[in-house]
């Protein structure tokens, strides 16, 4: 316990960067994300590092391209609207297969919305954000040690890939403190030979480059990278269970909302019901094998979100609708609570997960 | 003690989060999990603060306190919004200074403590916050001077080191009410 200190979740994901290796951040101010800008602005001059505030969204995610594109960790940190305005980058990173990690710190949407916390950019982060048939790799941290562990791990995929890292959590785990160790193991970042460093006139200059307009060679490019996406769904899929053994009954929840279904299913199994859960920690890639096993055992599947249903879209194709799928959720801001998914975990108990 | 939820509330400037920060360090000192969500706002100065701190034998689940086993109000806004959500058989700590009224529950144990009064007559007019932490503690049977020093010394920054002597007298000052 000596060597755990408390942090809010968005300076743990600050600080676990900068172990991780990253010395250039670039940002614009949004709640309720800040504190990752205002770690930054704090540490990164005093270890030789870049904290830069861009003049917009739009400008910090370019300059997050240009240092990706030299082979650096780099990182940008957001909140939904300003992840929106960054889906641009996000798709320009895609189609030049740059390594980058961007946060979104998520809020109650759509449009400016409101500043507390939501789920609701999942369909956004999971199918690419941008243009264009791409992905990135989504980690949901459920705690503020995940937020640091979660970082590191995002820094190190997004360059074995060349893909961009997400980092998808929410105003309360942005928000919250908790205890953490920040004793990370942090794997050397690999030889990046296609980076735009300079020739020093020994080699062929490096290209990075998204556009292509022969389109037998674009279409190339997609076919390759999406032989990588699966090599990445058959291998990098991460996932937890709770009490999954002897359950009856499975909740699907990420981040801020399986911490809240805990409490529910130790309450539901108190009074009988045998209810456990599936809690993705990478929600691209998916991990179908879990949902794929419970749907042969479980008689129903709740999903708890902060959104109007959109993790419910990926388990039922997990679960190839095997077993019926409910939604228990709030929006706007609001948190699901304890007692409402109880309530929610009774109803399809009452009637043995029939619809 | 398994789990105690406690739910600190108040004006901006009270302290309320820096309260909340030295209880959870002090539950990490005593080697408990914790968990500290603030409630963060477009809040402005003389708004409202509050903050939920779970200490517990087991790992925290939800960090969001709907029902607290403990509340401390530090105004009489924090106990007109949070006076019903306390569980039965908790606990109510009220700052006697700035609440006039009485809480009107009969199924909670309630302390009124002026604490702004004390901290005001005793040369530490900032601290009533921390007055309230020493009857908290106390109440909880976790006051401890050496566990309260190192997790005051975990919430004091280096440079203000000279009011963590201070800040101890505030809290003993309230156990001892």
């Amino acid at each position: 316990m000596a060597d755990k200190v408390l942090m809010k979740g968005n300076e743990a994901i600050a600080e676990a960067a900068i172990i991780a290796g990253c010395r250039h951040y670039f940002g614009y101010p949004i709640t309720p994300q800040t504190e990752i800008a205002a770690y930054m602005a704090k540490k990164m001059p005093k270890i030789g590092g870049v904290f830069l505030q861009a003049e917009s969204e739009i400008a910090a995610i370019n300059m997050v391209y240009g240092v990706a594109a030299a082979g650096k960790r780099v990182m940008t940190s957001s909140s939904s609207p300003g992840i929106s305005l960054k889906s641009e980058g996000l798709s320009y990173l895609a189609g030049s297969d740059l390594p980058a990690l961007v946060v979104n710190v998520q809020r109650g949407g759509p449009g400016l919305g409101g500043i507390q916390p939501s789920q609701s950019d999942y369909f956004q982060a999971t199918r690419g954000s941008g243009h264009g048939d791409y992905h990135m790799i989504v980690l949901a941290p459920s705690s503020v040690q995940e937020m640091a562990e979660l970082t590191v791990k995002g820094f190190e995929l997004a360059d074995t890939y060349r893909m961009t890292s997400m980092i998808l959590a929410d105003g309360t785990m942005g928000q919250m403190m908790e205890p953490v160790s920040l004793d990370l193991e942090v794997k050397p970042a690999p030889e990046k030979p296609w980076a735009t460093v300079g020739t020093k006139l020994q080699r062929k200059h490096n290209i990075v480059n998204s556009l292509s307009l022969v389109p037998e060679e674009l279409e190339k490019f997609n076919f390759e990278r999406y032989e990588r996406y699966n090599y990445i769904k058959e291998n990098e899929a991460m996932y937890e269970e709770y009490l999954m053994d002897d359950a009856e009954y499975a909740i699907a929840a990420f981040g801020i909302t399986s911490r809240v279904a805990k409490n529910a299913i130790n309450e539901a199994r108190k009074q009988g019901i045998k209810v456990g859960m599936i809690r993705p920690i990478t929600l691209w890639p998916f991990p179908v094998a879990p949902f794929k096993k419970a749907a042969d055992k479980v008689k129903a599947i709740i999903s708890v979100e902060l959104s109007m249903g959109q993790m419910i879209d990926d388990v039922k194709l997990a679960t190839e609708c095997k077993v019926p799928v409910t939604l228990c959720n709030r929006v706007g801001g609001m948190i699901v609570s304890p007692e409402q998914v109880l309530e929610a975990i009774k109803a399809v108990a009452e009637n043995g997960g029939a619809k | 003690m398994s789990t105690k939820q406690m739910l600190l509330s108040g004006f901006g400037g009270q302290g309320i989060l820096f309260a909340g920060k030295f209880l959870a360090y002090k539950g990490l000192t005593d080697g408990k999990q914790v968990s500290w969500l603030p409630s963060y706002g477009p809040e402005m100065r003389g708004g409202t603060a509050s903050c939920s701190v779970i200490i517990s034998d087991e790992a925290v689940g939800s960090p969001i306190i709907s029902n607290p086993d403990i509340l401390v109000a530090m105004n009489l806004p924090s106990l007109d919004k949070f006076e019903k959500s306390v569980v039965p058989g908790g606990v109510i700590l009220a700052d006697s200074t700035l609440i006039e009224r009485k809480v009107e529950r009969d199924d909670v144990t309630v302390y009124y403590i002026p604490a702004t009064r004390l901290a005001s007559e005793n040369g530490f007019p900032t601290l009533a916050n921390m007055i309230l932490m020493g009857k908290l503690l106390e109440i909880l049977g976790e006051f401890n001077a050496d566990d309260m020093k190192v997790a005051l010394s975990k919430v004091i920054s280096a440079k203000r080191a000279d009011m963590l002597e201070t800040n101890l007298k505030a809290l003993e000052l309230g156990a001892k009410f």
